[in-house]
């Protein structure tokens, strides 16, 4: 879906405004600013700025260093590969790389139908079953080409 | 109901079915009870069942062997190929000494009652029993240090807030558990909530606190939904609220937000760049207030040192490395799990005779110890004990005792170009031998990839890492350059390939 018309600007006032009251607010509000609307909507970073009484510019720099923020809506569901050692010895480079051609994506890609985003993650502590990952949240572990393509063939 | 039968819920459970396991027991005549994680993974889904004989376990299950092992009779414990007896009797288990680990896995992480009944709150009510200095002597006095890897004496941390004059304080959980190969505070915040409340209970006893906060890494969903329910629970029971209480907070991606320091400014709502210091937290920390900052592993040590006293604790251990780490087991082992155990067990003897060598079959090759700033050992180095002193003096760190093994697959120069490219990805920015010199390390490392100049190369890299180790303002940048350097030493011949058409 197009981000303007996921944007609801009252629906963001309201989230920023539950928010704000709380000490060091800034990544609460931005987290259920995402999990609302899938992303953290341009629009809405001047409203938390106001909110917390501290520069667009200086908001701005918060969203933006912290990797967890997106700037577009996902696709429908977002697959997380493991990227870290544990799982690299375990042949997650191997994976990741069968994944992105399968899908026809780099990381953080959306397939052209919008049905899967593929983001890396730097550790799930799942390193005991690599290599390991995350589609919607559900942990997956002991992945290889096979499961994932399992995965993605039930992700419409 | 015939019985009762414990099944985990940890995540790493789940992610290899236990869910589905679980709902395969849905018809049978049966108590199920959801637990966090024995952590031995190449077991689970462990499932327990209760006899009059203790618990017995079976495993690795899958959904598909439920009608088998109903029919096997194991309700009551009948013979199985996948019964592996009681669980404490498993040698993996067998050979740990759980203090911070004592219930996980056992109990229902959500059932303050279950935690009662196995020894909890024992720690809390002697606390208060000894009053804030005395607790704080008690903790100084089991020779605990930071489990998060700088192994600061946690009771010197403490007494040095609880002196700190200010009007509020504040007692701080590192639950942003980002090294690879890490997963204790996952384990902990799944499978024993409570055990990190009466901790941190403990700890703003001593210190003064009134509110404590835990910073969890947005990466553990899981851990993150138990802890806020254990909160909740701990509320209602009156172990939070009466003049303490305790917030989770969930971090939002960075690595660089376990560093201490910048951890505080992102839980002041800040980007996560890392404070100079001093000030130090304890003096000027979150808010501008004084702070004490503990690893989850800390904070969760605690309660047993205070029940048991501090010379139980003090008993185990090896050198100046008191009490007990969990070691946590990953990679490519052939029985990767959670270990908790006394300091001064061998590299060697914690990847090959606890961890029996590779899954893979192959040789191991290396070892890297401590997450991505940690460094990667040979097996030449396998006599090293686990000890935060043996690790510093080979230009290494135990870290939050992450242990991830390699196979003789692996390509030590691609493992050092990949902990600075980590870094280059990870760095908060603020200081410029972090900022800079890794993705200048990363440009020098493909070039002795690529066989260009090797030699002047080779010298240009050890002279950045030795800028960044030394001119860097935190660990990440400082400490990147163990991995680096220990391949570049120990695995020399793989900065020497020839370079191959495919590559060129």
């Amino acid at each position: 879906m197009a981000e303007d018309e996921l944007w609801n600007r009252q629906r963001a006032a309201d989230i920023i405004a539950a928010e704000a009251g709380r000490e060091g607010a800034a990544l609460p509000i931005l987290h259920a600013l995402q999990a609302e609307f899938g992303f953290v909507p341009r629009d809405a970073v001047p409203m938390i700025a106001a909110a917390l009484n501290i520069t667009r510019a200086e908001m701005h720099g918060i969203v933006t260093f912290y990797h967890d923020f997106r700037e577009h809506p996902p696709g429908r569901h977002v697959l997380r590969l493991c990227r870290a050692e544990a799982c690299q010895s375990m042949g997650a480079e191997a994976l990741a790389a069968h994944t992105c051609a399968r899908l026809g994506v780099d990381w953080h890609g959306t397939t052209p139908d919008g049905a899967v985003t593929l983001e890396p993650v730097f550790c799930l502590g799942l390193c005991a079953i690599g290599p390991a990952g995350m589609m919607d949240g559900r942990p997956l572990g002991r992945l290889d080409a096979t499961r994932v393509d399992a995965e993605l063939a039930a992700a419409t | 109901m015939t019985g009762r039968l414990y099944i985990p819920r940890d995540a790493a459970a789940l992610a290899l079915g236990a869910d589905a396991v679980a709902a395969a027991f849905a018809g049978a005549d049966v108590e199920i009870v959801r637990t966090g994680s024995r952590g031995l993974f190449w077991l689970e889904p462990m499932i327990e069942v209760a006899t009059p004989a203790g618990r017995i376990a079976y495993g690795p299950v899958t959904a598909a062997d439920v009608p088998g092992l109903l029919a096997a009779g194991m309700l009551t414990g009948g013979a199985h190929a996948l019964r592996l007896g009681r669980p404490e009797e498993i040698p993996f288990l067998a050979r740990q000494t759980r203090l911070a680990f004592a219930r996980c896995g056992i109990v229902d992480p959500l059932s303050i009652e279950d935690y009662r009944a196995h020894g909890g709150l024992k720690g809390l009510a002697r606390a208060r029993e000894l009053g804030p200095a005395a607790t704080i002597e008690e903790v100084t006095q089991s020779g605990l240090r930071g489990r998060g890897g700088a192994g600061f004496p946690t009771g010197i941390k403490w007494k040095t807030t609880a002196d700190a004059p200010g009007h509020r304080k504040y007692i701080v959980c590192n639950a942003d558990e980002g090294d690879s190969g890490t997963y204790a505070d996952r384990m902990l915040m799944e499978g024993d909530p409570f055990g990190l409340i009466e901790g941190m209970a403990i700890a703003g006893l001593a210190i003064g606190a009134s509110k404590g906060y835990v910073y969890t890494r947005s990466e553990y969903p899981h851990a993150i939904a138990t802890f806020d329910a254990a909160l909740k629970i701990a509320r209602r029971e009156g172990l939070l609220g009466d003049g303490f209480d305790i917030e989770q907070r969930v971090g939002a991606g960075a690595y660089v937000c376990g560093e201490e320091t910048s951890l505080l400014e992102s839980l002041e709502g800040k980007r996560g760049q890392v404070r100079a210091k001093p000030p130090l937290p304890a003096h000027h920390g979150l808010f501008g207030m004084p702070t004490a900052i503990n690893n989850l592993i800390s904070l969760a040590s605690v309660p047993s040192i205070l029940a048991d006293g501090a010379a139980a604790y003090k008993d185990i251990g090896y050198g100046r490395s008191r009490g007990t780490m969990p070691i946590q087991l990953a990679g490519n082992l052939k029985y990767p799990g959670l270990f908790e155990a006394g300091f001064g067990l061998t590299l060697g003897e914690i990847v090959n005779d606890i961890g029996g060598g590779t899954a893979t079959g192959r040789p191991i090759r290396a070892v890297q110890v401590g997450g991505p700033l940690g460094a990667y050992f040979p097996p030449s180095l396998f006599d090293t004990p686990f000890d935060y002193e043996a690790f510093t003096a080979l230009n290494g760190l135990i870290g939050h005792g992450g242990v991830v093994v390699f196979d003789d697959t692996v390509d030590m120069a691609h493992q050092a170009r990949f902990a600075l490219e980590f870094c280059s990805i990870e760095s908060c920015g603020k200081c410029t031998p972090c900022r800079i010199g890794s993705v200048r390390g990363v440009e020098v490392i493909d070039k002795i990839m690529a066989g260009t100049n090797v030699d002047a190369n080779l010298a240009l890299l050890t002279d950045l890492c030795h800028t960044m180790k030394f001119g860097s303002l935190c660990a990440l940048g400082g400490f990147v350059t163990f991995p680096v350097m220990s391949a570049l030493i120990h695995f020399a011949e793989d900065f020497r390939r020839p370079v191959t058409q495919a590559a060129a």
